[in-house]
């Protein structure tokens, strides 16, 4: 992590979107802002209010509710030279530009060996516990890890976020930026002032431990921490890796981290079948079968295709900490 | 020998009818060189413009090298040809070979030539129509004023939903692109009725707030006509303009069709009789633009052309196996194996 500036300020997540955005505009004037609602009303979230008064409705784009031709005029713009931030309102909006991600950009340099790139950037919100129902509160991240071509990033807390969104608006490929709506205001940190990348690709360990490790993203790194700090009290070590981006994956940090603890269980809030948690698995048994001292486990959403709108329906479906607690406490025990 | 096809508003010397028509004998001859190879088991695959030629030829010269950019589609050998791409390389994407643009990865007719502004083609229907329009929001941007973007595709990608959201966008903005259907009236087996309901996919450019023209599309001349006056007044902030050129598929969607199982001789036959290559020869040696013999001559020059290419070609080298891995991410990227 290279830091400009020194010194730091506390913000929450929505805050450290809005800022990094904010300096990209700033500094760049090949980048641009586009997608539903960013303009006058400033984002659902009002992560760019005020932005188009700044920078003139030509870098903020005000676009019609199309999602494929978000993602596709952005290609455009990108082939052409440009560095367009393209936003698409909520993750459960995206299939429509499915197509465009999947096909076009993810293949933009591939398919012409080199001679066009695409690079793009992405952001939707995602994730559920905010009353969000069928179409408000998917993971999409599983649809898309799949995709040689593309990368993907999920960070979890304001700095890391600030640095992979420079990152990735910095990155000649196209990125996909996830956010999780929960945290959005939820969680605070320390922010680095000044321009800084995290490099994509690049897992971080939030809590050290030696007994187990578990590797989560998004929302659900804040529960495995508390769970973890947690299980300290009782003298048990868990080590809690924030997987920040999904792909390229960091394989080194989880199988270092494995190879130490032995045990590994996955937590994500997207499902378990196909899910991230079943590419980690997979790859730990690969590579890391004969350190391991206990069948992996994942705890995930349920393999349902959305939470309910009910509150008892939505709390079915999220984990709470104490689950993952108990899950870490008989890992630790196996 | 006067200029009387210079009947349109703009000017159509002699050497741009000549241009017109060596690129359509041109492609004629790319075309037929094509389907011999495929049926020698040299390429796995061709696809025929013919029926296109003059659609391509005439946009093609409304094209300004240098300036312009171009989003085509896959039949658009003909239009890239037109707009400056080398034969040979026409030939490498044939073959599949090392030397190909996109180094043998992409299938026929699909190139890319971005130092030339020709965008890397995409099979997926109307796909570039978005990258089109997002090409013409970046030189709006720049204030790169002068320049269009050309976006081509046919009949077939006017269903699809990426279409009509990239025509909205480029109208809302008025960008500076032109819009060209090259309407063959078939998408693969699906005719136009199936299509649409419309007679004229000019006329949905009501809709979105833009110039829509129709055109006869075996005729170069009236196509490039058309097209460079759309292009002129995109280029100075005019806003886009949806061109239809009436054309006809006079060929097999590919050689892995066979377009007896859906059509009927006679229609193909009736319009065979519109065949634009033909009727561009005739009409160039009876205004005295070119005499029999040049022109049987030219014909034979393009001829030995397409040969030298074909036998130069065949002989280069295949993309090495370790070739696949490079360029999926721009810094060095191991894939999970």
């Amino acid at each position: 992590m290279a830091v400009a500036t020194s010194g730091t300020t506390t913000m929450n997540n929505v805050e450290a979107v809005r800022q990094t955005l904010y300096e990209a505009l700033k500094a760049d004037p090949r980048t641009l802002v586009m997608g539903e609602d960013v303009g006058a009303r400033g984002n659902v979230f009002l992560i760019t209010k005020g932005f188009i008064e700044e920078f003139g409705p030509e870098r903020v784009i005000d676009t019609p509710l199309a999602e494929a031709s978000i993602a596709g005029i952005a290609i455009g713009m990108a082939m052409e030279g440009l560095r367009p931030i393209a936003e698409i309102q909520f993750a459960d909006f995206i299939y429509p530009a499915f197509n465009q991600i999947v096909g076009e950009a993810a293949k933009t340099r591939y398919r012409s060996n080199g001679d066009y790139t695409c690079p793009l950037v992405i952001r939707t919100p995602y994730g559920g516990g905010v009353h969000g129902a069928l179409s408000h509160s998917v993971s999409i991240e599983a649809l898309f890890y799949h995709v040689p071509g593309l990368k993907i990033v999920a960070p979890a807390f304001p700095a890391d976020i600030k640095g992979l969104l420079n990152a990735s608006i910095d990155d000649p490929d196209p990125v996909l930026f996830l956010e999780h709506k929960k945290t959005y205001r939820l969680v605070k940190g320390e922010v680095p002032n000044g321009h800084y990348t995290i490099p994509i690709g690049k897992a971080d360990v939030k809590h050290p431990g030696d007994q187990l490790t578990v590797v989560s993203y998004g929302l659900y790194v804040h529960q495995a921490l508390e769970a973890a700090r947690q299980l300290e009290g009782d003298g048990l070590s868990v080590e809690v890796i924030d997987l920040r981006s999904i792909r390229p994956m960091d394989r080194t940090t989880i199988l270092e981290s494995v190879r130490k603890t032995r045990k590994l269980l996955i937590i994500h809030e997207d499902n378990k079948f196909g899910g991230i948690g079943a590419e980690i698995s997979a790859m730990v048994a690969e590579d890391a079968f004969f350190d391991l001292d206990a069948p992996i486990r994942r705890l995930c959403g349920p393999d349902v295709p959305a939470m309910g709108y009910a509150r008892t329906l939505e709390d079915e479906f999220m984990i709470p900490t104490s689950r993952m607690a108990e899950s870490m406490r008989e890992m630790v025990a196996f | 020998m006067a200029d009387t096809l210079a009947r349109s508003r703009h000017d159509v010397g002699n050497d741009r009818l000549l241009m017109l028509l060596r690129n359509m004998l041109t492609q004629r001859a790319v075309d037929t060189r094509g389907f011999q190879l495929n049926r020698q088991g040299k390429i796995a695959i061709a696809m025929g413009s013919e029926g296109h030629e003059a659609v391509q030829a005439g946009t093609g010269a409304a094209f300004v090298r240098g300036k312009d950019l171009l989003y085509p589609y896959y039949r658009n050998t003909g239009l890239i040809l037109a707009c400056g791409f080398p034969l040979d390389d026409v030939f490498r994407s044939q073959f599949a070979r090392a030397t190909d643009r996109t180094g043998g990865r992409n299938i026929i007719n699909h190139i890319t030539a971005r130092e030339m502004g020709i965008a890397s083609i995409s099979s997926i229907i109307a796909a570039q129509c978005t990258h089109a329009v997002g090409a013409a929001y970046a030189l709006r941007l720049r204030k790169d004023t002068g320049r269009a973007v050309f976006c081509q595709f046919g009949d077939g990608a006017t269903s699809e939903g990426e279409w009509h959201e990239a025509m909205n966008f480029a109208a809302v903005h008025r960008l500076p692109v032109v819009f060209i259907c090259e309407n063959n009236r078939w998408a693969i087996s699906t005719p136009q009725s199936k299509q649409m309901v419309n007679k004229d996919i000019a006329a949905k450019a009501v809709g979105y707030g833009m110039h829509g023209v129709i055109v006869d599309g075996f005729d170069p001349v009236a196509v490039y006509s058309t097209v460079h006056e759309a292009r002129e007044r995109a280029a100075v902030g005019g806003g886009p303009t949806l061109v239809e050129a009436k054309c006809y598929r006079f060929l097999s969607h590919t050689t892995d069709d066979d377009d007896r199982t859906y059509r009927t001789r006679e229609e193909v036959e009736a319009q065979r009789k519109l065949d634009p290559v033909p009727r561009f020869e005739e009409r160039l040696v009876a205004e005295g633009v070119i005499s029999e013999a040049e022109l049987t001559a030219l014909r034979v020059a393009i001829t030995e052309l397409v040969n030298a290419a074909t036998d130069k070609i065949e002989l280069e080298p295949s993309p090495e196996a370790g070739d696949l891995y490079s360029n999926v991410y721009a810094d060095t990227y191991s894939p999970w194996l």
